[in-house]
């Protein structure tokens, strides 16, 4: 036979597998760097909060009744809520539906890649814009709209436990809802919708002493409304717990939600999650 | 789980794979040894890359036994993944990363990868290593997936209709490619709906037509086992051409030549090529 004399691949030892904390670094950095050279999604991805914040906040400025705050104030932990979400949950449940649909996934299934790797990265991805996101929208709320940020540690504590667990929770929506889109042509639609729904009535758009209590409640069911709670409770006077639900900010209860969304959806990607389209098998 | 314990590369019995009411794989058995560059040849829709695809892990069985390198492909592990390369048919790269960056970061899955500039040239890329993947041609695209298939140096390479869509020139240096990386010793399975590519690369070749291997062996034996007979071609005074499928090609010659008397107009004596003898076995002999 032909094979005889050809030196075949297989005495060789057996290396190591990489690790899968170090893969996941790496592809963090990729996707990073993936993300910036796609210059038109780096300037829409940022500008859209930046936009609304200022059409809301010029349009609306008057004094909320019994607060202590205006409107414009009220709009500023509001839209960093948004951006947050919308660089978390917006962008991966885009993302990942496209490059399923492009089988970018299904390859990166074919290689020894740990698939812990690949939500790494896009955990990386989602930490650096969504930082960057906040600090631009922080910046715009302090510079134009009367911010001021908090002065004791405990509140800028507060205010890193509620991003983390905020921007995490929404991630790993946005990881789900990304296999619900048949193809990457409908991925934004499926998206944006519900997304768009929860900012009406999580107190995004609409002031929360505005919206509808049945509203509210179902918007309490999403992590968005607790990430602005949170954030109202970092960034406004105490004055203004008048607007409140509850009349206080909860911090005790907006942990507990936004914990249990972490969990809840790392097990509900887990469960749900596809390497490949429906019509790939 | 080695070579000693399982001298194939790929061991399949009996394989089945149904889509709804269709037949896709209707009981395929496949044994390719280490070390051979193995066709699986047939028209589109046959099975070949449903079977491709169980054997990448990708795809779920219905019925048979698989093994890829001792493993089921079914239960692949991490380090199963690494000693298996695959081309994809239609999988796209991150087109905003440079062919560089792409093959290394490849490169870092596997325990022992391939010196990643030298798999670029290899594949015959290095004047494009720094492009974006989306400034590629289509088959220079084809390369860079090549080259991701082989970066992880596999000891089994699965290739799914690699050529489809090439010009010659690129069919002819991809071939090079192929019989460069069967010289290292890479087992190497390719599916092709190109003839002339099966004879050109593969030691072996299976023809798969509507789900079954219909004929297995060497290319050459193929024709010689399934290629019996002979054509004879003549042209009638009246100008028509005329020929005869014959087993006695001779005495079909001595007959015309008494017939005409000597010089006949336009003889021609055919053996079947390959091609004669696949379109045969898949059922397609009224597409000559």
């Amino acid at each position: 036979m032909t094979t005889t004399a050809v030196r075949t691949k297989a005495e060789a030892p057996a290396g190591r597998l990489p690790g899968t904390w170090g893969l996941g670094l790496r592809r963090g950095g990729l996707e990073i760097k993936q993300f910036f050279r796609q210059r038109d999604q780096v300037v829409f991805t940022f500008a859209f909060p930046v936009v609304f914040l200022f059409l809301f906040a010029s349009i609306f400025h008057d004094d909320v009744r019994g607060s202590g705050v205006t409107a414009s104030q009220l709009y500023v932990p509001a839209m960093m809520a948004s951006g947050i979400m919308s660089t978390s949950f917006q962008s991966l449940g885009i993302s990942i539906a496209v490059e399923r649909d492009e089988k970018v996934l299904r390859r990166l299934r074919g290689t020894p890649m740990p698939p812990a790797a690949y939500f790494l990265g896009k955990i990386w991805l989602v930490l650096f814009t969504g930082v960057l996101e906040t600090a631009i929208l922080l910046l715009v709320g302090t510079t134009l709209y009367d911010v001021d940020l908090p002065s004791d540690a405990t509140r800028w504590l507060d205010f890193g436990w509620i991003f983390v667990l905020g921007l995490t929770g929404c991630a790993l929506l946005g990881i789900a809802i990304s296999s619900v889109p048949k193809s990457a042509k409908s991925a934004s639609s499926v998206v944006v919708l519900p997304f768009l729904v929860l900012q009406f009535i999580s107190g995004v758009y609409i002031s929360i002493d505005t919206i509808p209590d049945w509203m509210l409640n179902i918007g309490a069911l999403f992590p968005l409304k607790w990430l602005c709670q949170g954030l109202r409770g970092v960034f406004l006077p105490d004055s203004a717990r008048v607007l409140e639900q509850a009349g206080s900010w909860e911090f005790g209860r907006i942990a507990l939600v936004l914990a249990a969304w972490c969990v809840g959806g790392l097990v509900l990607c887990l469960l749900t999650f596809r390497w490949k389209t429906r019509r790939d098998g | 789980m080695t070579a000693h314990a399982n001298e194939l590369a790929v061991d399949v019995r009996g394989l089945r794979k149904r889509y709804g009411d269709v037949t896709a794989v209707d009981g395929i058995d496949l044994g390719i040894r280490r070390g051979e560059v193995f066709g699986l040849l047939g028209p589109n829709g046959a099975g070949k890359s449903t079977t491709v695809e169980i054997l990448q892990g990708n795809r779920a069985r219905d019925g048979g036994e698989v093994s890829v390198l001792g493993s089921d492909p079914a239960r692949g592990t991490r380090a199963w993944r690494s000693r298996v390369g695959i081309v994809w048919q239609d999988d796209s790269a991150p087109a905003e990363l440079t062919v560089r960056e792409t093959v290394r970061h490849f490169a870092r899955y596997y325990p022992r990868p391939r010196d990643p500039d030298e798999v670029i040239g290899l594949v015959g890329l290095d004047a494009k290593a720094d492009a974006r993947i989306k400034a590629l041609s289509g088959g220079q695209r084809r390369r860079l997936d090549v080259a991701l298939g082989v970066i992880g140096d596999p000891e089994l390479l699965l290739l799914d209709e690699p050529t489809t869509g090439f010009d010659p020139a690129a069919r002819r240096r991809f071939w090079d490619l192929i019989r460069k990386l069967s010289g290292e010793g890479t087992t190497i399975l390719l599916t092709t709906h190109y003839l002339e590519e099966a004879e050109a690369l593969a030691d072996r070749l299976a023809v798969v037509a509507e789900g079954r291997v219909v004929a297995e062996g060497e290319p050459a034996g193929l024709r010689e086992h399934y290629g019996t007979g002979a054509t004879v071609g003549w042209t009638e005074p009246d100008g028509t051409a005329r020929s005869e499928r014959t087993d006695t090609p001779t005495r079909t010659v001595a007959a015309l030549m008494h017939r005409f008397d000597g010089e006949i107009p336009g003889l021609t004596v055919g053996r079947p090529t390959l091609e004669d003898v696949y379109l045969r076995l898949t059922g397609q002999e009224d597409a000559r």
